[in-house]
């Protein structure tokens, strides 16, 4: 017998369809843009750091020249030469099918052509095949008057030449190579980079953590004027990163600062302390910084969450005699444990990333270069690209292990 | 630790330490305050304190011992031996009635941290309160201080002259005869330097943020939220991800593409990227509050025949217009605060965000009170807006995003 059950049509309903498609419609703005501006940067910056590219090389190689007139030519019959001075403006890229159009002036017979070149008319086309980087040559094409110049000899210059060819730009081409790698990982401050970083980062991130629960444990009492602090608390946070460096800046600034007058006055030191200029002093002092600026943020979601917590449970704890220490020991801190773990983990790698604040401070000297500010040193103070590109390229690979730290952790907390 | 749980143990422990914390602050503030130079005696400080933390406990008599601390801390200080030394030209009256004030300070707060304490044997709970409200106290006064003297520098600087800064690094007392001649260095700023100018491009260009932002963001964050189709979940982490891509490391083929483009020094190259640092924010945070609306509202507009759009602008925009607000609030104070691309990307003077602007300012050319009063200008705008509008950008920062 035929089985005339129903059977459901396989594969996505015409509705579900129309949905993917909306909602892939809705979203193709942002996947553009973020492709445009995340992955395209991206994908170049790891190209990039396998090219021995410096800031200069930027611009592709083209061919130049320099025309000028040699000798005297007032008379008919005076002979002179026209020199082109030609060069290729890169040091080691290569132009392929160099030519020069140029037209000569009125009067002048030339008498030898150079085999490169045909005159048509007044118009002169030399064809220079391929330069290597640095090629450089001179072109010279003796030439008669044929008629008087009583305003003084012609000048060749009034028409400029006009070279083409096809310049290859150091960014693209197949020659690539672990060489800024190497230069990065070899370099003599590369361990002092990777200390600079991973202090930074712990101890920042740490110390904001820590930061951040006691003001929260502070702030979580009722009492007059909390509101007021509440909102005191969170500026560091939310004034301009600009405003907040350069008045630490000011305030420890070695010889007008406030800080060193306060010290000195108050006989702690016996000179000036460069706060922002000494190791490993500059170093500390950056890690305060951020703690300073970013306890707030910890500061706020720590609050939240212990405003969530059951006032029940102490109200039990204090009838079993539970001491302070031993309710947030044993009673806050596992509550909090959660939101804590998931601030470290956005925390660190958000310390990691950072760059704005040490590049204001310090610029990351004395011992404060930390991967980020890095790849700026490299790719605009030394102005070699590749080297930033490649500096770039391990934080990339950094965050992408912090990354699948965190999204594991999430998952673990979910099913918790 | 059990030879800790005993008053006359406990109490002159921290008291001698708040005295310690107490005469520094009262020391930093008068320094600050009125230019005076205040030396603190630390073993002075811990001695007298200490004398007051034992006082407490055995007398139990709060109002006499403040008194009596008042007493010897203005005769101490005044005869130059005491918790702080002072300058020649604070005078023997002067000097005493700092002392006074410090020692009525020390001794009213020492009555709250250890004043119902026993003198010789105390449980955990009294011992553990009594340490509690020490930190208290010394937690306020550390964050406070933290907070206020950086702020408090960066405008009290502004208002300075470069005389008066160099005569006394530390004076940060306003003249407030000068009258409006305080405001010198803010005239200069908007008169010679444009700030007028920085200021309104700033505006404009985080409000345009803000608009482009929501304009991609909350359809994108509905999709997300709402709509079931393939790789949801998925896409929902990796907006997560881009997330955390450090601007540094895009920053620099950014340029690179920019220099090519002549994108470079124009204000729509600024408007063109900066939407693209907060989409990805603004869509993770929008995507949370959409899915908290819950369905039925939604389907009850559909059965009714509203298609899915007019569903969203009908129903779903305007139950999260909170929702909205604080991510708008949110995306400007990024755009407002942004520095490192204003920075790289603009070079000519006149097309200077405010950030790029005060960044400007620091140069040994010109005076400190020019940049700190660069920061104020920077940083008022953004101040007055969270503090008008914190609850907002509170329930926004707190609603899933971390950034810093």
């Amino acid at each position: 017998m035929e089985d005339r059950t129903a059977v459901p049509p396989k594969g996505p309903k015409p509705l579900q369809k129309q949905e993917a498609r909306l909602a892939w419609g809705m979203l193709l703005p942002t996947i553009v843009s973020i492709a445009l501006i995340v992955v395209l940067p991206l994908l170049a910056i790891f190209w990039i750091s396998f090219k021995p590219v410096s800031l200069g090389d930027l611009r592709a190689p083209s061919p130049i020249a320099n025309e000028r007139l040699r000798g005297e030519l007032s008379a008919p019959g005076d002979r002179a030469t026209i020199e082109y001075r030609l060069r290729n403006s890169h040091a080691q890229n290569r132009i392929t099918g160099v030519e020069l159009i140029d037209t000569i002036p009125e009067g002048l017979a030339i008498e030898e052509l150079d085999d490169r070149c045909e005159l048509a008319g007044q118009r002169l086309t030399c064809t220079l095949g391929d330069w290597e980087g640095g090629h450089r040559e001179s072109l010279q094409l003796p030439v008669t008057a044929e008629i008087e110049f009583p305003d003084g000899p012609p000048n060749p210059r009034d028409s400029a030449p006009v070279l083409s060819g096809e310049g290859q730009s150091a960014l693209t081409g197949w020659d690539l190579t672990l060489d800024n790698f190497i230069a990065v990982f070899d370099a003599r401050d590369f361990l002092s980079v990777l200390w600079a970083t991973v202090f930074y980062t712990v101890v920042g991130t740490i110390g904001a953590l820590v930061a951040g629960l006691f003001a929260a444990l502070l702030l979580n009492q009722t009492f007059r004027g909390r509101g007021v602090l509440r909102g005191l608390f969170l500026f560091p946070y939310v004034v301009p990163v600009i405003a907040a460096a350069f008045t630490w800046i000011t305030l420890f600034d070695p010889f007008s600062g406030s800080a060193n007058a306060l010290l000195l006055q108050m006989g702690f030191t016996q000179g000036p302390i460069n706060f922002f200029g000494e190791r490993p002093l500059a170093l500390i002092m950056v890690t305060v910084f951020e703690i300073w600026r970013y306890f707030p943020l910890s500061f706020l979601f720590i609050l939240a969450r212990m405003q969530a917590v059951d006032a029940g449970m102490f109200e039990a704890a204090d009838m079993d005699g539970a001491s302070p220490f031993q309710k947030f020991r044993y009673l806050l801190l596992p509550q909090l444990f959660g939101i804590l773990s998931v601030l470290f983990l956005l925390r660190f790698i958000w310390t990691f990333n950072k760059f704005d604040d040490i590049f204001l401070l310090t610029g990351g000297n004395a011992g404060t270069r930390t991967l980020t500010v890095n790849v700026y040193e490299q790719a605009f103070a030394v102005s070699d690209i590749g080297a930033g590109a490649a500096v770039a390229v391990v934080i990339f690979f950094c965050l992408l292990g912090f990354s699948a730290i965190y999204f594991w952790a999430l998952r673990h907390e979910e099913e918790l | 630790m059990k030879a800790l749980h005993r008053g006359y143990v406990t109490s002159p422990v921290l008291i001698a330490l708040w005295s310690v914390t107490t005469v520094i602050v009262v020391a930093i503030a008068l320094a600050l305050g009125t230019g005076t130079a205040a030396r603190p005696s630390i073993p002075m400080s811990l001695l007298l304190g200490g004398a007051i933390g034992i006082a407490m406990p055995l007398l139990h008599r709060r109002s006499l011992v403040a008194i009596a601390a008042a007493l010897i801390f203005a005769a101490l200080t005044s005869i130059g031996f005491g918790p702080m030394e002072f300058g020649e030209e604070i005078g023997t009256l002067g000097g005493a009635l700092a002392g006074a004030v410090t020692g009525l300070a020390v001794a009213f707060s020492a009555s709250r941290i250890v004043g119902d304490l026993p003198f010789a044997g105390m449980d955990r709970h009294e011992f553990e309160h009594c340490v509690i409200r020490f930190l208290i106290g010394f937690g306020f006064v550390v964050f406070t201080a933290s907070v206020l003297i950086p702020f408090g520098v960066m405008v009290a600087t502004s208002l300075k002259s470069q005389q008066e800064l160099l005569q006394n690094p530390l004076d940060y007392s306003i003249d407030l005869s000068k009258g409006w001649g305080l405001l010198r260095s803010y005239r200069e700023l908007f008169v010679d330097y444009s700030f007028g100018s920085y200021l309104w491009t700033s505006f404009y260009v985080s409000v345009v943020t803000v608009l482009v932002t929501l304009l991609f963001s909350v359809p994108g964050a509905y999709a997300v939220a709402r709509l079931r189709f393939k790789g949801q979940r998925h896409l929902s982490q990796s907006i997560l991800l881009i997330y955390m891509v450090p601007m540094i490391v895009l920053a620099l083929p950014i340029y690179m593409a920019f220099s090519v483009a002549g994108l470079r020094n124009s204000i729509l190259g600024i408007v063109l990227i900066y939407p693209v640092t907060t989409i990805p924010v603004a869509l993770y945070i929008l995507q949370g509050y959409f899915k908290g609306i819950p369905v039925e509202i939604e389907e009850a507009g559909l059965m009714d025949g509203l298609s899915r759009l007019s569903v969203i602008r009908r129903i779903t925009l305007p139950l999260c217009l909170p929702a909205l607000a604080s991510v708008s609030l949110y995306v400007f104070m990024i755009a407002w605060n942004e520095f490192l691309l204003a920075f790289m990307l603009l070079d000519d003077p006149s097309k200077f965000t405010l950030t790029r602007g005060v960044a400007m300012l620091n140069s040994s050319e010109i005076p400190r009170q020019h940049l700190m009063a660069g920061a104020v200008i920077a940083s008022v705008p953004v101040l007055a807006l969270f503090m008008g509008l914190e609850r907002f950008l509170t329930q926004g920062l707190t609603a899933g995003s971390v950034k810093g």
